[in-house]
């Protein structure tokens, strides 16, 4: 068990102190710049993550995400900016920063000629446990990324979601209570990636800061608390996934018709709806709720219409993603068809 | 935030003994799990002593001393030139593994980590300056089963030999693992590094210089 956990569970007055003064943020940065030549990579961005919060930060390829994470792991340094992680001073002080965090990159970062057991232990010799506790962490992180029936193979014959789980799980020893995760579920099969998102939870459960960049909308949606928009080298936007979604039109039900006389009929009917003539459909304004769509469908029969085909728009965070990023507006993409 | 490790806050230097010993374990490691690369990188000096000394040694024997030589002065004669090739053949190692630690993202993850800065290479080096140390061993061994001999150098001569040999292991290995840093993947690494082997061959490591023609000799020198 880590010391400070011990340490809290004996004596809860010492452990509210400590959180009240660390419980302001794991991570800030204010005006963090980096440029490679005369390309800006990061254009003064700031950032601030709470402790024992999931950050993630959001954005197309390119964004700058992974120097960002870069630059906050300590593996290279920052053109411009007052950055702190755990309380230190990322440029006074990168070997405290260090200790504190702990990153599981892009790339696997395992050692592919050993075996999961022999990663394991070297990274508690690197943490410098003794023999007895790296023994113990080993054992016990194998289990827990259901990784014990493999732990003896070369991590070279793993799988691409078993090497993701053995990165991970050598993120952990050593007990980090701040982590950066780089694309974490990038290249995952659907079960892989459900199996990392419960691990990610399970971490947040335990106090753990998390800082996770990703491509993907949904990951940022199901385990962030804060999401940033990083588009450019600059924060586009920043809030959680509800305030997000607020920031762009809300959703529809769309009612496509094949024939146009039905078409007129239900456009008169209806009334106040948006009319799109030339795909013969209708949007009514909706929240997509179960209680909004039975309203909506107890409406069209009473008033006779049937539609060939409906479809609910929600907004999410892709809406988000592309108005943001592009500029151009939202995609009209129907995301769940009730037929 | 996190509380000290250990018990008493260790010093920086017991930390750099202690981090680059857990870098040379996991490359002895390495070694110990695919012994076949090292093996493989051996076979070049074997085969060549076998090769010289067998198939090309009873021509190459008449020229040195001024003639009347026999097979086995002229395998006291190559062999010192064969374990300098051995050191050269078994650093490549030490450049590809190198170049594998850089491509693969495994350096990064150590440079995240609050360990000695310098123990990944110092952990290469020192791990591949053993492997040469055995490497040389059979090659040795080799070399007097088909009836290598000292003849006439002392203990303190043998012992300043393996001086030598150890700070020459010590310098290439570090040229080695300069290319495994500078080369873009482990197969580039390798190939920047082959030169080492090549080297001994075009120095009098297996003719005595005066049957290399006059032009070349300086190269060879």
């Amino acid at each position: 068990m880590h010391p400070e956990t011990a340490l809290n569970a004996r004596c809860p007055n010492l452990c509210a102190m400590t959180t009240t003064t660390s419980r302001s943020l794991a991570i800030a940065a204010k005006g963090l710049a980096k440029a490679y030549g005369d390309k800006t990579v990061l254009d003064g961005i700031d950032l601030a993550v709470p402790t024992g919060t999931v950050f993630s930060l959001l954005g197309p390829n390119g964004a700058g995400k992974t120097t960002a994470v870069k630059i906050l792991s300590t593996l290279i340094r920052a053109d411009a900016g007052e950055l702190h992680v755990g309380g230190h001073d990322l440029a006074a002080d990168p070997q405290a920063v260090r200790a504190a965090i702990g990153v599981t990159g892009q790339f696997s970062a395992v050692d592919g000629l050993i075996t999961g057991e022999e990663n394991m232990l070297l990274m508690a010799d690197l943490h410098h446990l003794s023999r007895g506790e790296g023994r113990r962490t080993a054992v016990e992180l194998l289990e827990r990324f259901d990784l014990t029936e493999a732990a003896k193979k070369p991590v070279s014959t793993y799988s691409g979601g078993m090497k993701r789980r053995l990165d991970l799980a050598m993120t952990l020893v050593g007990n980090p209570r701040i982590i950066f995760l780089d694309e974490p579920t990038t290249g995952l099969d659907p079960r892989s990636r459900h199996n990392m998102w419960q691990i990610i939870r399970e971490l947040v459960s335990d106090g753990v800061t998390v800082f996770l960049t990703t491509q993907y909308l949904e990951e940022a949606d199901e385990l962030a608390d804060r999401i940033a928009v990083l588009n450019d080298g600059k924060i586009a936007a920043e809030g959680s996934a509800g305030e997000l979604k607020r920031l762009i039109p809300g959703g529809h039900v769309r009612l496509r018709f094949t024939d146009p006389a039905a078409y007129q009929s239900a456009a008169v009917a209806l009334r106040e709806v948006t009319r799109d003539d030339e795909a013969l459909a209708l949007q009514i304004p909706s929240d997509g709720s179960q209680r909004e769509l039975r309203a909506i469908l107890d409406w069209l029969d009473s008033a006779g219409i049937e539609a060939d085909e409906l479809t609910v728009h929600t907004p999410d965070l892709d809406d988000v993603f592309f108005a943001l990023t592009d500029g151009a507006g939202v995609p009209d993409q129907p995301k769940e068809t009730v037929r | 935030m996190s509380a000290p490790l250990a018990p008493a806050r260790p010093t920086r230097i017991s930390l750099a003994v202690r981090d680059s010993s857990t870098m040379l374990r996991r490359n002895l490691l390495h070694v110990r799990r695919y012994p076949s690369m090292t093996l493989n990188l051996l076979l070049t000096p074997i085969m060549l002593l076998l090769l010289f000394v067998y198939v090309f040694g009873g021509v190459m024997s008449a020229g040195i001393g001024g003639g009347g030589a026999d097979r086995s002065d002229y395998i006291a004669y190559l062999v010192p030139g064969l374990l300098l090739m051995t050191i050269g053949s078994t650093v490549i190692g030490a450049a590809i593994s190198v170049s594998i630690d850089m491509t693969e993202g495994l350096i990064a993850r150590f440079r995240t980590m609050a360990v000695y800065r310098g123990s990944v290479l110092v952990g290469h080096v020192v791990g591949s300056a053993v492997q040469v140390l055995a490497s040389l061993v059979l090659v040795g061994a080799i070399a007097v089963a088909i009836g290598f001999r000292s003849t006439d150098a002392t203990a303190l001569e043998w012992l300043a030999a393996f001086g030598l040999i150890a700070l020459f292991t010590l310098a290439l290995t570090w040229i080695a693992v300069g290319m495994g840093m500078a080369s873009s993947n482990p197969e580039a690494a390798g190939n920047m590094a082959t030169p080492l082997i090549l080297l001994p061959l075009i120095s009098s490591a297996f003719v005595p210089i005066d049957a290399i023609p006059g032009w070349f000799q300086p190269i060879a020198e």
